[in-house]
Order: C-alpha cells, then structure tokens, then sequence
C-alpha cells in the first residue's frame, strides 16, 4: 500500500516537472536520438549482439519510432531497463518510449499515469512440464511444484488459478528466466509458469526439448505494448500511429520489398494515405508525408518483424496465434488511416 | 688388563634422519596421516577432491570454443562422445569475451580500417572478421586501455617505493587525462577542472600566511567550487573553440559496460573513499561539535543503509528530484553513491586504527610542539595506517565486487551482461561458463589486492612482535 503511495508521489513529482518541459517529439528531434527503454535481455523481444547492436521484437517498434520522426533507424539510444526501473526511468523523462514486454493493466495506465499506445504482443501465461511427468492439462496439476518468478503478475495469476480450480501446489520461487530454467532442468520443481512467449523461448533451448510440452491452459491475458508519459499525447500519437502502421502495412500487404514500388502510388486509397502519396496524414502528426514508409523500411512490418524475430522461422518458433491479423483469426487490429 | 672404559675419540658422522620423519613422506606422516581418524578423513577428503576436479575437468575442458551457438556446442560434445552430465559451451566466451570486458564501448573503426584495409562500416558490423582479435582489443579500444595503463603509472609511486618520483606528474594528472580518453570530447573540459583545484591550491598558499589557516582551508574549497559552477564552462568552450585542441569521440555514459564499468566504479569507490575515509575517521574524533555531529550522523546513516537502496535512490529518485531537463550523468551517480558508501566503512576501519595507538603517541606529537595537521601527517597517520592496512584492503575488496550489484539497476556490468548475452537465442541456457568467465575476471583483481596488502605489511613492519 505505502508503496504505490510512494510511487505514485514520485510519479506525480515527474508529471509535474515533465509538464514543464517543452513536448518530447521536440525534445527527441532536438536531442537527434530516441532514448528507448528496452529489457536487459528477453530472448526475442530485446537482446545486444556480439557487437552491441541490439536486435527484437521491442527493439524493432523503437526503430520505427526513431525512423518516423527522425528519419533514421538507428538513431535510438537503448536504455536497459528491469522491471525494478523501468516506470521511473519513464517517468522521470529519462526514457521517451518503453517498450519492454510490459503488460497493459489499468493501474499501470490509470495509476502510474503512463499511456498504452497499443499491443504489439497478446501474451498469456502459461504452463511448461516434462512429459513424463503425464499430465495434459493444468487441472491435473494438485500439489505440483511451481517454478515461479517472485514480485510478478504471474505470481498472482497462478494463485488465483489453482484456488479458482480447488487444487493446491507449492511454489519455488526464483528470480530471473535463467536460474529458473536451471532449476526447472535440475528437477527442482514439476511445472515452469511464466509468459507462453518465453516459455516457447526456454523450450527451444533444451538439449530434449520434445522431452517438455506447454500445456494447452493460458491462464492470463498479457497484452503487452509500448508506453509513454501520460499528458504528452502528440507524442503518444505518434508512437502509437507507428505500431498501427506496421500493423496495417501487413494488412495491406506493404512489405519492405515492395514499398519502394508501392510509394510511388497504387490503386489502393488507404495504402496511398499510409504512404503519404495522397492526404496529409503526415502533416497532422507534426511529421514530414514519408513518416510510415519510412517507419515501415526499418525492419518491414508487424508480420516481417515478428516472423524475423519470434515467429516459426528462428529458434524461439512461436506460431502467430493470437497475433495473427485480424482477418486471419487473430487479435492484431488497426483502427483506419484515413 | 683390560680397560673396559671407552671414551669415543672422534664425533660420528651425522645420520640421515629416519626416513619417514623427514621430506614428503614425514610431512605427510605428521600432517595427514597421524593417527587412524586422521587417516580416515586424509583419504575421504582427497578422494573427494579428485572427484570434483575430475568431473570439473571434464565438463570445463571440451573442444568447443570455436561454436557458434548452444546446439553446436551440443552436437560438437556429442561428437567426441563425452557421456558426461553435460559440458562447457565455451564458444560463448569466445564470441563475447571483448563485450565481457569492454560493454558497448564504440570500437575507433577509423584505426582498424587504416590498419587492415576495410572500410568503417565493415569493421562496425563484425570488427573480428576483418582484424585479428588481439589487434581489435588493443587499437579498438586503445583509448580505455590507454585510460587502464595511465592508471597504474599514476599509481606508481604510491604503491611502489622504488618508482622514480617525476611519476608524480602523472599521479596528479592521470585522472583528469582518463576521463577525457573515457568520455570524449574536448580536452579542455577536464582541463578547466584541473585548473579548478590548482586554483584552490593558490587559494591556500596565498591567503595562508595573511589570513589564518582556517579561512585559507576554506577558500580553497569555496574558490574552486565558484570556478567550476560559474566560470570552468565558459573557459572550456572558449578554448575547445581554438586551434590548440585535441578532440576525441565524445562517449556517452550508457555505452560503458562490462569489466570495465566495474573497474572504473571501483576505481573511483577505492581512490576516493580512502581520504574521505580519513577525514571521517578524524572529523568523528574531533573536538568541534558540529564536525564530530556530521561525520557521525553521515557514517551511522550510510552504513545503516543497504548499497542497493543507495543504488536505487542515484537511479530513480535523483532523476526525479532534479529539475527536469538536468542530465546527471547515470554512472556519474552511481561512482558518487559507492565512494560515499565505501568512504563510510573506511572512516570506521581507520578510526580502529586510531583507536589502537597509544595515547603516548598523541602526547609525544603534543611534545614536540607539533600542530594538529602535522601530528597527524607525521605521527598519528602512517601508524594508524599501517594497522588498518587488512581493514583497508578488505574494503576495497568489498566496494569493488559491489560493484556488480549494478546490475540490478539495469547497468551492463559483466552480470548485467551475462543476462543480455543469454537473450540472444544461440547462448539463450548458458549459465555456468560466463559466471566462470566473471568469476575469473574478478579474482584476478581482488587477489592481486590481497597479495599487494599482504606484501605492503611485511614491508611496513617494523619489529614490534
């Protein structure tokens, strides 16, 4: 309780000194960087090279951003975030955009004062055992040892799970994905419960990986975006017109292959308004008519990025699901350029 | 008659002693086997570490340091057919050792590429497949291993006695150069921070004989401090605009990571908590009640506080708490939080130290006419030093594996990195072979420090025992 009290007094101390600046478009286009908070590491979604360029799924979203308002991919300077610093990194104005596998849930959008300018992600929690252990379905789990990640949403979902189901067990908990899969493989404990995405990702880490199913059960919605600072909403807008136009570019069929050919105007109103061949969609944002396109050219869109980061294609191999567009059954949905 | 007395005319030679009291064997006999419980546990033991040196060696030394991702690693220890638990994936090392030690510095491409012929660009996107990997260590980041090498000539002096004096130079400036070689830049910002406390220097020797001691100590804080807030700026932009200026890359903060983020936190921590430490340690002996009431509230106050709340307090609460637009520097920060926690320690360590001197020795410095500083310069200090030495280095080697606690406010430090390198779906399960790696790093230092200590004492001893 005192916490949140505490968080929200120093997140309101930011919103007051955040207020006072000038907008952060302005300010990002004056710095010539995106400062983009990402994760320390989450296979997929954020994770340097050998390099130090960072690549994924989140990374992705930040480069297009960055491309968007200031025409350069690369210009984004990734701030590494844990789950421990990633609101007052946002809130202080250290970090523009976060877009670090967070869960959209009211308090964090209402209390915490930040906005969610979309999903990028519907994760949900699920559920890893070995397969000798012979169970296929979450139920069949009373009094298994849980694996769990401690001062989590999914440490609370699997509580009101198995009491919702009249069945008990007895969690291990653990700090980080890695000790978790240490642990989970040692035999520690019957059942590994986290995210289904990196799940999949530990999965295919295995020496046996068909020796462990994920069972069937996803006990939680996690739909995961990015976010900014409540109050700035030109800058919002801009981040979350970003997403929808990588969403709606696969829609359309606007690859990075062929939208160099597809700039140059097509039959397709609503392609031409998202290539800013016709309209001014552009200019209404404060951004030159290129903005998407430019956005798109990054890394391609919603599709390519997921396919090149996390879909069937590499290691991690996560079926679309429920991040299929929406005419393909899924949830991913752009609201009209127009 | 016969004479049944015998005197023996000449010694004996020498016998060799029994052979099983003497050499390897008598040792042993002595120390390992003396007596059957003693024998008991010898062979327990020994067979217990033969077991766990076998099984580490055979899961360390395995053929695949030149993999290229977990599951070749696998396939290549599946190849020689090691039945094993499992075995070390070392090609992890290889493809990220200099990352382990260097973080996201930005390689000097322009150097590689005038050294192998590449363009920029390629060298940007994999340095090592155009540069031996030895070459793109030390010219890639010449400037943090110049900043390294700097560091130990200006430290010279001090830890060694026979180091000629005119190192001094360097001792005095070193700082000031490594950081401009860290973070870019004109050179004439660290210079106009030099020049600050040269400054305060003049203050003092000034205003000294005029003025009193008090006031000159003082000044010589106050004058540099009006230097650096008010006027250090506009005199560095005035000459970084001129002919005579040396420019580097400037180098942001976020970009330091691995080995050497925890060697420069750790640096600052031990370089600047021991005076700190000192003067804490005398303020709380003090006889001024505001001095003792400060340094006793500050040093209770900091050690009554976990360094991960001091973290977490230069991370996110600063950030806040300043006004908006204000860029303080996040390791910045961090470096000032540790030194003042170290510094905290260090006060208690010297203050034992203190407090294990005679008060003959206060009374003799009292004797000889000898003023406060003097007394303490002459007498109190190198023996109250010496004593702490062990207290001392104990702390430094405390600070400095500390420093990976940053990790857990999302600095890149090596544990920081072992996390992201795991992120990458090719290392994603490799755990045992990168802290292996860190540990190795970190005990190189931490036992350099311990023997220096070790070798400081006997040097410093002088007869008492």
């Amino acid at each position: 309780m005192k916490k949140s009290v505490i968080l929200g007094a120093i997140t309101v101390a930011g919103l007051a000194a955040g207020a006072a600046t000038a907008g952060t478009v302005d300010d990002v286009k004056a710095r010539g960087k995106l400062n983009c908070g990402v994760t320390t590491g989450v296979p997929g979604f954020a994770a340097p090279d050998a390099n130090g360029n960072w690549a994924g799924f989140d990374v992705a979203v930040c480069r297009a951003v960055a491309a968007a308002v200031l025409g350069d991919g690369t210009a984004v300077e990734f701030i590494p975030t844990t789950g421990k610093t990633r609101f007052t990194a946002l809130a202080s104005g250290e970090i523009d955009l976060l877009a670090r596998n967070t869960t959209w849930t009211f308090s964090r959008d209402v209390d915490l004062k930040f906005d969610f300018v979309g999903v990028n992600y519907y994760d949900g929690q699920g559920f890893m055992v070995p397969v000798e252990l012979g169970v296929s379905s979450a139920k069949e789990l009373d009094g298994a040892t849980v694996c769990i990640q401690t001062g989590t949403t999914t440490e609370l979902n699997l509580a009101d799970f198995f009491r919702a189901n009249n069945i008990s067990y007895e969690p291990v908990p653990i700090e980080t994905n890695a000790e978790a899969q240490q642990q989970y493989l040692a035999g520690a404990c019957d059942v590994y419960t986290t995210d289904a995405s990196a799940l999949a990702a530990t999965r295919a880490t295995f020496e046996a990986p068909d020796a462990h199913m994920v069972l069937p059960e996803i006990i939680s919605k996690e739909p995961l975006g990015p976010l900014v600072r409540h109050g700035d909403n030109e800058w919002g807008d801009i981040a979350r017109w970003t997403l929808n136009a990588l969403i709606t570019a696969e829609e359309l069929g606007v690859t990075s292959a062929n939208i160099g050919e597809m700039a140059n105007g097509t039959n397709n109103p609503e392609i031409n308004r998202l290539l800013g061949t016709e309209g001014n969609l552009g200019e209404m944002l404060g951004l030159d008519a290129d903005w998407a396109k430019r956005a798109i050219m990054v890394e391609g869109n919603y599709g390519e990025i997921f396919e090149k980061n996390i879909g069937l294609s590499t290691p991690i191999g996560i079926a679309r699901g429920l991040n299929a567009q929406w005419t393909d059954g899924g949830l991913i949905y752009s609201p009209p350029f127009r | 008659m016969s004479n049944i007395e015998f005197v023996r005319t000449e010694m004996l030679p020498e016998k060799e002693p029994p052979a099983s009291t003497v050499g390897p064997i008598g040792w042993m006999r002595e120390n390992l086997f003396n007596g059957i419980w003693n024998s008991i546990i010898t062979v327990l033991f020994v067979l217990a570490i033969v077991w766990t040196v076998l099984s580490l060696l055979g899961w360390g030394i395995q053929p695949t340091w030149n993999a290229k991702s977990l599951s070749e690693c696998r396939e290549i220890i599946a190849a020689t057919g090691y039945t094993g638990h499992s075995g070390a994936c070392w090609g992890v090392i290889n493809d990220r050792w200099l990352q382990l030690l260097y973080g996201f510095y930005p390689l000097d491409a322009n150097l590689l590429s005038a050294v192998s012929g590449a363009s920029a660009a390629e060298i940007l996107a994999d340095p090592r497949a155009h540069v031996a990997t030895p070459i793109v260590m030390i010219l890639g980041y010449w400037r943090l291993n110049l900043a390294i090498i700097l560091l130990f000539v200006g430290l010279a002096p001090v830890l060694i006695e026979r180091a000629p004096r005119k190192l001094l130079i360097v001792t005095v400036l070193f700082p000031f150069i490594d950081v401009w070689l860290m973070w870019g830049g004109s050179i004439w910002g660290p210079a106009m921070a030099f020049v600050g406390f040269v400054l305060g220097y003049f203050a003092f020797k000034i205003l000294a004989p005029i003025a009193g001691t008090l006031i000159a100590v003082i000044m010589s804080a106050v004058v540099p401090i009006i230097w650096w807030l008010f006027l250090s700026g506009s005199a560095a932009s005035i000459f970084a605009g001129s002919p005579i200026d040396l420019t580097l890359e400037p180098v942001s903060s976020r970009q330091f990571g691995g080995f050497f983020l925890s060697i420069s936190i750790g640096v600052v921590a031990i370089l600047g908590s021991l005076p700190l430490g000192i003067v804490l340690a005398l303020g709380r002996q003090s006889d001024l009640f505001i001095v003792k009431a400060l340094c006793v509230g500050f040093i209770e106050f900091i050690r009554g506080v976990p360094l991960i709340t001091l973290l977490f307090v230069a991370n996110n609460l600063l950030n806040i708490f300043m006004p908006p637009g204000t860029n303080f520097d996040v390791i910045l920060r961090v470096m000032i939080m540790v030194t003042l926690f170290a510094a905290a320690y260090m006060a208690e360590v010297v203050r034992g130290g203190l407090a294990a001197l005679p008060k003959g020795q206060y009374e003799a410095a009292d004797a000889l006419g000898l003023d406060y500083w003097k007394a303490q310069r002459l007498i109190i200090m190198p023996q109250a030093l010496k004593i702490s030495i062990p207290g001392i280095v104990s702390t430094f080697i405390g600070v400095f594996k500390d420093t990976t606690l940053v990790s857990i406010i999302s600095l890149m430090d090596p544990i920081g990195l072992s996390n992201a390198i795991r992120a990458n779906q090719e290392w994603n399960g490799i755990v045992w072979e990168l802290y292996a790696f860190i540990a190795l790093l970190f005990f190189v230092v931490c036992f350099s420090m311990s023997r220096y200590s070790m070798f400081l004492e006997r040097k410093l001893q002088t007869g008492h025992k």
